[in-house]
């Protein structure tokens, strides 16, 4: 039989917010351990929580950008589980009153077909403690010791839909949410930091039904790669299981990279019942809807209605400007070497290609390129006024990022101006057509596509400043 | 009785206590006689009202985002049962 | 009478005139605790140093000729639940035993401030749980009126205290009716502000939307000057009300013409004491002649106070103390894993009527209930605090007893949880409502038991409750009556 996956996420973003969600604690990452505590997220007994305005602005700004509605009467809600991470036994977070309800996002699948995936709802809570454990994994930990930096750093979670039904389109919807929540500036999103999270609901069904089957969940997922390798583990896993006559069983299991695969982890039954309650201690959030065309005003361009623009603009292909607008700092870098003069679509390939590679290849980000938009844009008018060709332009490029020199100089320095003196070119063609002669009676005897291997001669020979379109003409018209 | 000893042990998990076998009898009587009285709440037609959870019409209190000193750790851990280089120390954790 | 007998406001007149000195006065106090605190058993932490080092500190401000405010240098105590820093604050539970919070509450601050000299802690029922103080677990205290007797709770320590002249004032809690209802039992001037006059902040929650903190003192004056300090708005706790706190003490006028008072029948329930009936029935009188005028209203849903209060208030509770797990602070029971060490750690160090409410709460809020109790008593929760809005609309206060009986025989209903819950049917209301209430001394049982009168007021209106209690403390002498604790 084939089945389909019905997958939904759970998104937990921490948002960048200079104190906690209900004290004035410092959240700043990479602290000694506790010491960005104090009795209210300590959890001591008499504090009272105070809401940080700040991330009721961030979490309707969310909202907004994510096309959700946002709910003019909004409360807290204590959820009620025992951990040694939570100080108060219960996580503060809203129930049935969130802030943004009924949002959406649109995906383009790599087959270029567009899908909305639905988000339910966005919520505002408080993250909890971290763990560290005496040996390699909690399980194998006699003691663990806890450090509570993090217990109240203020999150919004984004819980979707199960309107995802590929692992490609999970990943493709936190990338998405991700790339919006940064150009909203609402949060670092760095994923190495934990900063964005991802709790994965998976249940599989015979393709073509709308029953639903019984779903697994594995939280904290916090890498794209890893979201698209627990889930395509996972369906076949519960497809294995359904195979073999058997029934997949709800519960949570945890994704373990390393080895590839999902486990159960066998929690106790029964331990889950949360008893919400409104949180009396905090009081109710009434927002206008004149506030709220005030945050939808503030809003900056979002990667929608930029990728668009870009199309427009520029012409830019729908898959070029989809990938420069991925993330506002892609976005912005485009901008700036456009700005700097360069022709749209010639930038748009060199930060695709020479510029993403090289920043892949140290890890780097786009904001912290060595090779500024400003020198990439110079860079490419050298191209569009001819003075290198597009491959020398590589040697300018690699010099760029070792070096702050402008494109000018290092052409100037290293002599890489390009020749388009006819004269000069035709004299190394002459000089490769008489010592070519069995390529040049391939060509003769009709096979056209032998003076590619002639045009690289004599580029070979220019030591690549031969403009390759004059090689091309002076080859054809030579060769008769 | 209305608290049967099934309900006993759900809540008491729920409330992370354990009910020694010889008070259980007396446990799930207390808390039968008192939710028996409680009962008389059914007979309220509430039909039409709200919950409510504040009495005073109290909204949108918050704090500015302005950082304020953290407390001192040694002082933050002054109280912990057990501690371990600045971390507070527990035992094994099963669940996850 | 002898220091210890005297109120704040006489205290202070002394003071400034010169008659005495903080150190005297607190040395008296002090004194009397050696001498009478064996029998009353109020306070669970004494701070006799700091409480003398605050007194030597305010004599050098009165012999340099500065002014002092009202409570400076005058010893009060302050309710073990409310947080000191760097003073064990234990809630009378064990699982807080050697718990020293490391910040002060909001009220601490504010009467540090005052510098007013802090004697120490005063005893309590378990985190505040209870109306006999006999939940405490280390002892119950006894009533200085007759120490066979409660003092009533929860804030039993506070009001006994109080009462035997081993604090000047004091400060409670009121959740149910712990300050009002130990304060009608001990004889002494309770009073429960509007919820959200006074921050919360520091105080141990119990029932975070019912808690209320208030003084307990001897008389109305002395409860207008201390409501001055304690009461305002406070960035810690967003349910504290931002609004101007009005001089109280403008309000200590003896004057209850054209006021009008209420009287809601239900609340003078079958199975009431005659002795309290009569005492506040001619307390009642008493104000009619002094010039107000009384009419009979009805609050019908009276009857489900008790069933509403004890669904919110364990609920609350049920999730306020899971934060005792021996974790980070407290003290902590072995165990094999997190789950058993918390789960040993709660067993062992709360007390059973702790653990009743606790569990009351979580089968509340457990799915498949919730519905049925938790949702529903937020509902009718709503119609008794209309019964009182609707109420209001045409009456100024309302008078009825602050507890149907006078204090008890200690033991006599603590077996039976749920007679002792019905014993708060009049304070409880108020809380559910978030409504001012004050219990003023009102006449004495045939036994020699003291009985308090409650009135109510209007949300933020302590004004109008201090100056009808004012003008009826003036005009009899109960006030003025002190225990007698076997002639010391």
């Amino acid at each position: 039989m084939s089945y389909e996956a019905v997958i939904g996420l759970e998104i937990h973003s921490e948002l960048k917010t200079n104190t906690k969600i209900f004290c004035g604690c410092a959240t700043t990452f990479g602290a000694e351990h506790n010491t960005h505590v104090c009795p209210v997220c300590l959890g001591l007994p008499g504090v009272l929580p105070v809401l940080n305005k700040r991330v009721l602005e961030f979490a309707i700004k969310a909202g907004l950008a994510l096309n959700c509605h946002i709910n003019g009467f909004s409360k807290f809600d204590r959820k009620n589980y025992y951990y040694p991470d939570l100080p108060k036994n219960w996580q503060t977070s809203q129930y049935d009153l969130p802030i943004c309800e009924h949002g959406y996002v649109d995906i383009v699948k790599s087959n270029g077909e567009k899908k909305r995936i639905r988000i339910t709802r966005i919520h505002m809570e408080e993250d909890a403690g971290k763990l560290v454990h005496s040996g390699n994994t909690i399980k194998d930990s006699d003691t663990s010791n806890v450090d509570y930096n993090r217990t109240g750093v203020p999150l919004i979670e984004i819980v979707s839909e199960p309107d995802m039904s590929t692992p490609e389109e999970a990943r493709l919807y936190m990338e998405k949410v991700k790339s919006i929540l940064q150009y909203i500036d609402v949060s670092n999103c760095k994923m190495e930091e934990g900063n964005l999270r991802a709790d994965l609901n998976v249940s599989i069904r015979p393709r073509g039904t709308d029953t639903l089957g019984t779903r697994t969940e594995m939280k904290n997922i916090n890498s794209f790669k890893a979201v698209e390798e627990a889930l395509t583990y996972e369906i076949e896993r519960q497809e294995e299981v359904v195979e073999d006559g058997g029934h997949v069983v709800q519960e949570t299991r945890t994704w373990d990279p390393e080895r590839g695969i999902t486990l159960s982890m066998r929690t106790k039954e029964n331990a889950n019942d949360y008893r919400y309650m409104p949180e009396p201690d905090l009081v109710p959030i009434i927002t206008t809807d004149e506030e709220i065309e005030a945050f939808r005003k503030s809003l900056p361009e979002l990667p929608d209605a930029r990728q668009a623009r870009l199309e427009n603009e520029f012409g830019l292909s729908s898959y070029d400007a989809g990938v420069i607008t991925s993330s506002r700092q892609m976005a912005e870098y485009f901008d700036a070497v456009v700005a700097a003069g360069a022709d749209a679509k010639l930038a748009a390939n060199w930060i695709m290609g020479d510029l993403s590679k090289n920043l892949n290849a140290e890890n780097m980000s786009i904001t912290d390129s060595p090779v500024e938009p400003e020198r990439l844009g110079q860079m490419i008018g050298l191209i569009s006024k001819g003075t290198i060709s597009s491959k020398i332009a590589k040697k300018v490029f690699e010099e760029m990022w070792k070096c702050p020199d402008s494109p000018e100089k290092i052409v100037q320095d290293k002599g890489l101006v390009q020749i388009t003196d006819t004269k000069a070119i035709e004299e190394i063609v002459d000089k490769v057509i008489a010592s070519s002669q069995k390529i040049v009676d391939d060509y003769k005897g009709g096979n056209k596509k032998a003076i590619g291997a002639l045009v690289g001669q004599v580029m070979k020979q220019s030591k690549g400043k031969a403009n390759p379109q004059l090689v091309n003409q002076l080859l054809a018209q030579k060769l008769g | 009785m209305k608290v049967t000893k099934k309900d006993l042990e759900t809540v008491a998990l729920l409330s992370r206590l354990s009910i020694p076998a010889e008070k259980e009898e007396q446990y799930t009587q207390q808390l039968s006689a008192i939710l028996d009285y409680i009962d008389n709440l059914s007979t309220v037609n509430t039909d039409e009202i709200q919950p409510i959870a504040h009495v005073l019409p109290i909204s949108n209190v918050f704090r500015d985002d302005v950082v304020k000193e953290s407390l001192d750790r040694d002082l933050a851990l002054s109280n912990a049962p057990l501690k371990d280089e600045g971390y507070f120390k527990v035992p094994k954790i099963l669940e996850g | 009478m002898k220091l210890f007998e005297q109120p704040s406001h006489v205290l202070h007149d002394m003071l400034v005139n010169n008659e005495i000195t903080s150190l005297e006065l607190t040395e008296a106090i002090l004194s009397r605790i050696d001498e009478v605190e064996g029998d009353v058993k109020a306070y669970l932490t004494l701070t006799r140093d700091e409480a003398i080092a605050q007194a030597k500190a305010v004599d050098e401000k009165i012999a340099r000729g500065e002014k002092i405010s009202f409570l400076e240098g005058i010893p009060g105590a302050i309710k073990d639940n409310i947080c000191t820093k760097g003073v064990k604050t234990t809630c009378a539970s064990k699982i807080l035993q050697n718990f020293v919070p490391p910040y002060s509450a909001t009220v601490v601050n504010k009467l540090n401030a005052e510098n007013a000299v802090i004697l120490g802690k005063t005893n309590l029922d378990e985190f505040a749980m209870g109306g006999s103080t006999e939940n405490s677990a280390y002892f119950p205290t006894r009533n200085p009126w007759n120490t066979e007797c409660v003092p009533g709770g929860s804030s039993g320590g506070s009001a006994a205290a109080v009462a035997a002249g081993t604090a000047v004032w004091a400060i409670g809690s009121d959740t149910g009716g712990s300050i009002r209802q130990p304060a009608s039992f001990c004889g002494v001037v309770g009073m429960k502000p509007t919820y959200g006059r006074v921050s919360r902040y520091g105080l141990v929650a119990y029932a975070s939307s019912l808690d209320q903190i208030g003084p307990i003192t001897k008389d109305v004056t002395d409860c207008a000057h201390i409501l001055n300090i304690i009461a305002g708005h406070d960035d810690m706790d967003s349910t504290c009300v931002n609004e101007a706190v009005p001089d109280y003490t403008k309000a200590l006028v003896e004057d209850v013409k054209g006021l009008k008072l209420a009287i809601p029948k239900e609340y003078f329930v079958d199975g009431m004491d005659p002795d309290v009936e009569k005492a506040i029935r001619d307390s009642i009188k008493k104000l009619e002649e002094l010039g107000a005028e009384v009419v009979e209203i009805s609050l019908p849903n009276t009857a489900h106070a008790i069933s509403t209060y004890y669904l919110i208030a364990p609920a609350e509770a049920a999730t306020n103390l899971e934060r005792y797990d021996g974790v980070s602070y407290g003290e902590r029971a072995d165990g094999v894993d997190i789950v058993d060490m918390m789960t040993n750690t709660r067993s062992q160090y709360f007390g059973e009527e702790v653990k009743r409410r606790i569990m009351i709460g979580n089968y509340a809020l457990s799915a498949g209930y919730y519905d049925a109790y938790y949702l529903k008593a937020l509902k009718v929760r709503r119609l008794v605090k209309e019964d009182y809005d609707k109420a209001f609309e045409k009456v100024d206060v309302i008078v009825c007893p602050t507890a149907p009986s006078p204090a008890y025989k200690i033991g006599e209903k603590i077996d039976n949880p749920l007679e002792m819950y019905l014993q708060d049917v009049c304070t409880v209301p108020l809380n559910l409502a978030g409504l001012p209430g004050i219990s003023v001394p009102c006449g004495f049982s045939s036994k020699g038991m003291p009985i308090g009168m409650q009135l109510i007021g209007k949300p933020l209106d302590e004004a109008t409750l201090i100056r009808t209690a004012y003008t009826y403390e003036q005009s009899q002498d109960f006030h003025k009556s002190r225990a007698a604790l076997g002639g010391k």
